[in-house]
């Protein structure tokens, strides 16, 4: 891959998308429910949630493929509501294969400029670079079905920057793929969207994918953003019960809240905005804020509030995963370096303590108990 | 192989192998031998059998038009077929007609079907109902339900109102349930929707995007609904009989009550030109893979 900002000729320059109060209705379900995201130019926005949480029709809709029913899109600037799928010129990459079949890689790419009145010379020259751009040059002449997935995928993403999209619309182009391919070519996604500038929404249901890739997580439920923020700040700070419970895995522990703090594992932590705040509370804590200690024989005779016993381990690499079981049956991962986690052998007496972090709590369930649960 | 077992149910089941594996009990060797040669047997019979119904008609409709004088056999009947004014009208027409035909069954079928597929997927239905309809009424119903039309056109819309070809309308009702077979099996076999949305996406429009992205994906399904509506149209004879229209069929008919040998070489060569159609075909439609959106492995 030699192409660079300067030489290519798929380079752009990183334009301004809102969606303002978007709504969407299908008969009875209200798949966009005034949404409302504001993308800087060249930012890359990932959109994260469950199916049919209505991301895919909010890439649709800036895409022209959909109409919203109210609410506006602007695009630098520009109202583009109403304005059909053909004249937005926006590049898309699609969750199936939509290399048209008929048509060699080079063909594909050259489509859009050969419809933009591009000359037969120049339209070869600036599709060899699209394609040079995902590393796929020297199978300019094959055809759709003599390429893998990924080489599809990857011609697909040459073909969509091929036009010099205002917008890159990417519907979770890599869900067809092996996982080894999907992470080698969100890497390259990502590589090429910072080179270019571009600014692209990404439509994903994988949480890795969407915290990996974006310059921001915008996490949808039921038609709504939920919340829209920075991959960490969405990590450790979620603002709803849902993107708290919904991104990464969760411990869901009892506790006591004071309102500003809630007393979990023996260990009193500040609570999150948003938080259910007095009383018995639910506190969800991330996997990596448990810490496990190994216990002597004789500590672990007197088992009591805060210890707990190894029921399984993981190895996950670089990472530990261990489930104990509290005194009271309930189970709680923890989540600890490799190297920490390979003497927690199952059967283990531990010392269980909560990272003094901030949590997000919820209120106690009616039906559920207090033990504490696992969530991924 | 393992212990033949008898079970009290009747089925013959055998003992497990020594690797593990348990097989359904083979016959004894001799009897596998008769029994596959009885299959054999079978098979030739029902092959005998298929060719006789398929080719008898054909060597007889040869035997038949080819004599000649004394028990000579002749080619004097297809040499005769264009020496009859009425038969080259008739041909030319039915010609014209299947052409027209097909042309409308492609500008009707193609772009609703996209379109539905794209835009409005759960009229589907309504539109395969819709399609398959003209299967349920005989020829003669319709006919009866069209006269009044065709009358008016006869009446006002002058010489054009008046032309065979005007056979173009009701033959494309005609066709429609097997083009449409014909279309939606080869649409089936594409991501239609996809590729509509990935060449909009691209700033084609819909006349575009019909004619140069999905017209070339259905090339196989668009030509065997084509070879279809032709041979409909060349055989249909009720249509253009009781609207008193001079067609191939309608010419064939009369001409045989004249000249029973030309109009025997006349359907035989119309079996011919069906067949000549099938093997154009089988050469020029795509194969299946390489329409579809098949994958090779990743590379390592």
């Amino acid at each position: 891959m030699t192409a660079t900002v300067a030489n290519s000729s798929v380079a752009g320059h990183g334009v301004a998308v809102a969606f303002e109060d978007l709504h969407r209705w299908y008969g009875s379900v209200h798949a966009l429910d005034g949404l409302t995201i504001d993308i800087a130019p060249g930012e890359l926005i990932a959109l994260l949630g469950p199916s049919g949480c209505g991301k895919t029709t909010a890439l649709r809709a800036l895409g022209g493929l959909d109409e919203a029913d109210a609410g506006r899109i602007l695009v630098d600037g520009a109202d583009i509501t109403h304005v059909p799928t053909n004249k937005r010129n926006m590049g898309i990459v699609f969750q199936a294969y939509s290399l048209f079949p008929n048509m060699t890689a080079r063909d594909n790419v050259g489509y859009g400029l050969r419809l933009r009145g591009v000359d037969p010379a120049a339209r070869k020259r600036r599709a060899d670079e699209a394609l040079d751009l995902v590393g796929l040059q020297p199978q300019a002449g094959r055809y759709p079905h003599q390429m893998s997935g990924g080489q599809q995928q990857r011609v697909a993403l040459a073909r969509a920057l091929a036009i010099e999209p205002k917008v890159l619309l990417l519907d979770e182009p890599l869900s067809a793929l092996d996982a080894k391919v999907r992470r080698q070519l969100r890497e390259e996604i990502r590589r090429i969207q910072l080179m270019l500038g571009i600014t692209t929404l990404f439509v994903t249901h994988d949480q890795e994918e969407a915290l990996a890739m974006g310059d921001r997580v915008g996490v949808m439920s039921a038609g709504r953003l939920e919340q829209i923020a920075a991959p960490a700040e969405l990590y450790d700070r979620p603002k709803t019960r849902f993107v708290a419970e919904f991104v990464g895995l969760t411990n869901r522990m009892p506790g006591t809240a004071d309102g500003d703090r809630v007393v979990v594992g023996g260990t009193s932590v500040p609570l999150l905005p948003g938080s259910a705040g007095r009383g018995p509370v639910i506190a969800l804590v991330r996997p990596e804020n448990i810490r496990l200690t190994a216990l002597t024989d004789g500590a672990a005779a007197s088992a009591g509030p805060g210890t707990a016993r190894v029921v399984a381990t993981s190895f996950l690499g670089s990472l530990g995963r261990t489930q104990v079981v509290l005194p009271d049956g309930s189970l709680v991962v923890a989540q600890t370096a490799a190297s920490d986690s390979s003497i927690l052998v199952p059967d283990t007496a531990v010392r269980l303590e909560v990272a003094p972090n901030p949590v997000f709590t919820v209120e106690p369930e009616p039906a559920s108990s207090s033990a504490a649960t696992a969530v991924a | 192989m393992g212990q033949v077992s008898q079970g009290s149910s009747g089925f013959q089941l055998g003992a497990a192998e020594p690797h593990g594996g348990a097989f359904l009990a083979q016959p004894p060797s001799s009897r596998r031998g008769s029994r596959r040669s009885a299959s054999g047997v079978a098979r030739v019979v029902i092959l005998v059998v298929i060719l006789a119904f398929l080719l008898v008609p054909l060597v007889g409709m040869i035997e038949f038009s080819t004599r000649g004088d004394y028990g000579a056999r002749s080619l004097d009947s297809y040499a005769a077929i264009f020496s009859y004014p009425n038969m080259v009208d008739g041909i030319v027409t039915s010609l014209e007609i299947a052409a027209l035909t097909v042309l409308g069954m492609l500008a009707l079928l193609v772009p609703t079907m996209v379109w539905t597929v794209v835009r409005v997927p759960r009229m589907r239905r309504v539109v395969e109902f819709l399609c398959l309809l003209p299967l349920a009424f005989p020829a003669i119903v319709l006919v009866v339900g069209i006269v009044p039309i065709y009358r008016w056109m006869g009446q006002n819309l002058g010489a054009i109102g008046a032309s065979p070809l005007t056979l173009a309308l009701i033959d494309i009702i005609l066709v429609l349930p097997y083009s449409y077979r014909a279309i939606d099996s080869s649409m089936r076999s594409i991501d239609t929707a996809t590729l509509a949305d990935a060449s909009r996406s691209l700033g084609a429009s819909w006349p575009r995007t019909i004619l140069q992205i999905i017209v070339p994906n259905l090339r196989g399904g668009i030509l065997s609904a084509s070879v279809l509506a032709i041979a409909l149209v060349l055989g249909e004879y009720t249509i253009s009989s009781l609207l008193s229209f001079q067609t191939l069929q309608v010419v064939i008919f009369l001409l045989g009550k004249r000249d029973p040998y030309v109009s025997v070489a006349v359907s035989f060569g119309a079996l011919i030109f069906a067949f000549v159609l099938l093997f154009v075909i089988s050469r020029f439609a795509p194969g299946a893979v390489h329409r579809g959106q098949h994958t090779v492995e990743e590379p390592a």
